[in-house]
C-alpha cells in the first residue's frame, strides 16, 4: 500500500488546487459585469446566429471513412520499415489485411459513400444507406 | 520466438479464416450483385456457414495454443463453434421470408450475422483477455447494429440504443474487472494467470476483479440482477435476430465465462461459486415468475431465456467436470429449442400482423398443424417434460448440483422448471383450445419448413438418445485448460 500514498497526495493536492483558486477568486475577485462580459464567449466579438447548426450527416460518413484508412496508413509504416525482418510471412500477413480494408473499399465505394456531390445517381444509390 | 504468428497458426486458424472471407464475399455480393438477385445471399450466406463446418473436420482432435497462447484450438472451442454455425444457419433459413415480409436489405444482414458468429467463435477459443475481449466486441457490435436493423420500426431502434448504451457501459465494468486481473497478475494469459494467482487465493483484490468480471459476464448472460435489457431488446429486434441473440450470445458469453473462471481463476473459485450460487438463484426466479405475466411471447420468451441463464449457471456452480458437461449439454440443447420456438414466431410474422402476441397463436392448431406440434414439442422441451431433449439437459444439471452437494441450488432449480409449465402450456393452450384466428394464413416457406424439421428432430433425437452428445461434451469438458485448470474441476 505504501506506492498508492503518493498518488492519494497527488490526488488531493489536485482537486485542493482547484477547489481552492475556485472558491478564492469568487471572494476576492472584483465584480464589474457589462453585456460583454456576461456573453458565453468573452472576447469582444458579439456573437452572431445559433450556435446550433445542421450538419449533414454526409461529414459523420466522410470523417468515418477518413480515419479508416488514416489507420491502414498508420499501420502499413512499420510494417514498411520492418519489412526485411518479417520476410515472406509479414508480407502475406499484410497482403491479407490489405485485402480486409480493399472489400471495405469496394464496399463503400458501391454503396456511393465517395460521391460528395448531390447529383441523381449517385443520391440514389445512397439512399440505401442514409435513409 | 519468431514475432508475429507463423504460418501454422494460420493453419490452425482456418476456420475462422474461411468464415471471415465467406463474410467479405457476402458483403463484396451486395453491392455488386443487381438488386432483384440479392435473395442469392442468404445462399452465400449458407455456403459459408457450411464451409466453415467443414473446416473444422481436421480439427477434431487438436489440442494446441496457437499466436503465442492467443487462442487455444481445442474440443471445448469446437463444440462452441459447432452450436454457433448451426445456430447462425438456422438463423439465417429463418431469416430469408422475414427479411422479405420487412423489407430489410439481406446484404448487411447477412454479413453482420457472420462478422457475430466470428466473434463467437474468437470468445469461445480465446484464451487471452485480449482475444476474448476483442472477439465479445466483434459480436456485441454486430448484434447492436443487427437489433436495430428494421429501420422505420420504432421499437427496434429503441432495442438497439438500449442494448448498445447498456452493452457499452457493461464492457466498460468488464475491461475494469479484466484490468484488475491483469494488474494482480502481470498477464492477460488466463493459464499463466491461474498459476500466479495460485498463492493469491482470499485476496481481497482479487475478489474486486472477481466481482466487476462476474458483473460484466453476467450482463452478457442476462442474469438477474444484470438482466434489464433482456426483454426490451429481444421484443424490439427482428425475431430472427432475437433468436440468434438468446442462443449465440449466450452461449459465446458462457464460453468466455467458463474460459476466465475456470481456466484463469480457479484459485478464486471460492469467490465465484458463491456469487454465481446468488445470480442462479436470482436469475431463475426472476426469470420464471416475470415471464408468467407477459402477453408478448418474444417477451415471454426472453424472460424464459433469462431463466434458463439460470439453470445453465447451476452447472457452473457445481464447477466439476460433470457440471461442465452438463452446461454444454444445456447449451446445444438450448439452442434447438429457443431456436425452434422463435421460428414459429416467425412463421406468424405476415404482412398484415406483426405476430408476436400470445393471442396471435390463437388457433393456430387447426390452420398450421405441423406448426402447432413443433412449437407444443419445444414448450414441453424448454418446461423440461420427457422424452424431450429439455429434459435430458436439466436432468444433467440437476443431477450434477447433487452430486456436488448443492442440495438447494438442486431444489429451488426443479421448483422453478415448475413455476415454468405454466407460461410454456399457455401458448399450448392457446394453439390448440382457443378457436378465433387473426389475420391472413401463417407464413410457410421451404426454409422455415427445415428449420423446424430440424429443430423438431434434434430435440426428439437427443431427447430419446442423449448418450451420444454426453459423450462429445464430457470430452470437450475434459480437454478445458492446461496445468493448472483441472485443479478447479474436482
Amino acid at each position: 500500500m505504501q506506492g498508492w500514498l503518493s498518488i492519494l497526495i497527488m490526488i488531493a493536492l489536485g482537486a485542493g488546487f482547484a477547489l481552492i483558486s475556485v472558491v478564492l477568486s469568487s471572494f476576492l475577485g472584483p465584480r464589474k459585469p457589462t453585456p460583454e462580459k456576461l456573453a458565453p464567449y468573452e472576447c469582444g466579438m458579439p456573437p452572431v446566429g445559433d450556435a446550433r447548426e445542421r450538419q449533414s450527416v454526409k461529414f459523420y460518413l466522410v470523417a468515418m471513412i477518413f480515419l479508416l484508412f488514416d489507420i491502414e496508413i498508420a499501420f502499413l509504416y512499420p510494417w514498411a520499415m520492418a519489412l526485411r525482418d518479417l520476410g515472406w510471412n509479414g508480407f502475406a500477413q499484410v497482403l491479407l489485411f490489405i485485402a480486409l480494408l480493399l472489400a471495405g473499399y469496394v464496399y463503400v465505394w458501391r454503396k456511393g459513400a465517395l460521391d460528395w456531390g448531390g447529383d441523381q445517381a449517385t443520391a440514389r444509390r445512397r439512399s440505401t444507406i442514409g435513409d | 520466438m519468431p514475432p508475429g504468428i507463423s504460418t501454422s497458426d494460420f493453419y490452425y486458424i482456418l476456420p475462422e479464416l474461411v468464415l471471415t472471407a465467406g463474410a467479405l464475399v457476402v458483403l463484396i455480393a451486395d453491392v455488386l450483385l443487381p438488386r432483384e438477385r440479392r435473395s442469392a445471399l442468404s445462399w452465400v450466406t449458407l455456403a459459408a456457414v457450411g464451409a466453415t463446418l467443414a473446416s473444422l473436420l481436421p480439427f477434431t482432435s487438436t489440442h494446441v495454443e496457437v499466436a503465442h497462447g492467443l487462442l487455444a484450438v481445442d474440443r471445448f472451442a469446437l463444440f462452441f463453434k459447432i452450436v454457433f454455425l448451426v445456430a447462425a444457419a438456422i438463423t439465417v433459413l429463418m431469416s430469408v421470408r422475414y427479411l422479405a415480409i420487412e423489407g430489410a436489405s439481406p446484404g448487411e444482414y447477412y454479413f453482420l450475422i457472420l462478422c457475430a458468429t466470428l466473434g463467437m467463435m474468437v470468445m469461445a477459443g480465446g484464451i487471452d483477455l485480449i482475444t476474448i475481449f476483442i472477439g465479445l466486441e466483434t459480436m456485441a457490435v454486430s448484434f447492436y447494429i443487427l437489433a436495430g436493423f428494421i429501420k422505420p420500426n420504432q421499437r427496434s431502434n429503441e432495442a438497439a440504443v438500449k442494448y448498445f448504451l447498456l452493452g457499452a457501459f457493461s464492457l466498460g465494468i468488464l475491461l475494469y474487472g479484466m484490468s484488475l486481473m491483469y494488474g494482480l497478475s502481470g498477464t492477460t494469459n488466463l493459464r499463466v494467470m491461474a498459476t500466479s494467482f495460485g498463492a493469491m487465493a482470499g485476496d481481497s483484490r482479487l475478489a474486486l476483479a472477481v466481482i466487476l468480471v462476474v458483473a460484466g459476464v453476467g450482463f452478457k448472460i442476462a442474469a438477474v440482477p444484470f438482466h434489464m435489457w433482456a426483454p426490451d431488446v429481444y421484443e424490439g429486434a427482428p425475431t430472427p435476430v432475437t433468436a440468434f441473440l438468446s442462443v449465440g450470445s449466450k452461449a459465446a458469453s458462457f464460453a468466455m465465462l467458463i474460459r476466465i473462471f475456470v481456466e484463469g481463476l480457479p484459485s478464486a473459485s471460492e469467490d465465484w461459486r458463491l456469487l454465481f450460487w446468488v445470480l442462479s438463484i436470482a436469475t431463475m426466479t426472476v426469470g420464471n415468475f416475470a415471464a408468467v405475466t407477459q402477453t408478448n411471447v418474444k417477451r415471454m420468451l426472453a424472460y424464459s431465456s433469462i431463466a434458463h441463464a439460470g439453470y445453465v449457471l447451476i452447472g457452473i456452480v457445481a464447477g466439476t467436470s460433470r457440471g461442465i458437461t452438463a452446461t454444454l449439454v444445456y447449451l446445444m440443447v438450448y439452442s434447438f429449442m429457443q431456436l425452434g420456438a422463435f421460428a414459429v414466431v416467425v412463421m406468424l410474422r405476415r404482412a398484415d400482423v406483426v405476430g408476436d402476441e400470445l393471442k396471435d397463436f390463437s388457433g393456430l392448431a387447426s390452420r398450421n398443424p405441423f406448426a402447432a406440434f413443433a412449437m407444443l414439442l419445444f414448450m414441453l422441451s424448454l418446461g423440461g417434460i420427457p422424452p424431450t431433449a429439455g429434459f435430458m439437459g436439466k436432468f444433467w444439471l440437476f443431477s450434477a448440483a447433487i452430486d456436488a452437494h448443492y442440495y438447494w441450488l438442486a431444489l429451488i432449480g426443479v421448483l422453478n422448471s415448475a413455476v415454468s409449465l405454466y407460461y410454456y402450456i399457455r401458448i399450448v393452450v392457446f394453439m390448440y383450445v382457443k378457436k378465433e384466428t387473426l389475420g391472413s394464413e401463417p407464413t410457410t416457406s421451404p426454409t422455415l419448413a427445415v428449420v423446424l424439421a430440424v429443430a423438431v428432430a434434434a430435440t426428439l433425437v437427443l431427447g430419446v438418445y442423449p448418450q451420444l452428445l454426453f459423450n462429445v461434451a464430457a470430452a470437450s469438458a475434459r480437454t478445458l485448460g492446461a496445468a493448472g485448470a483441472t485443479a478447479a474441476l474436482r
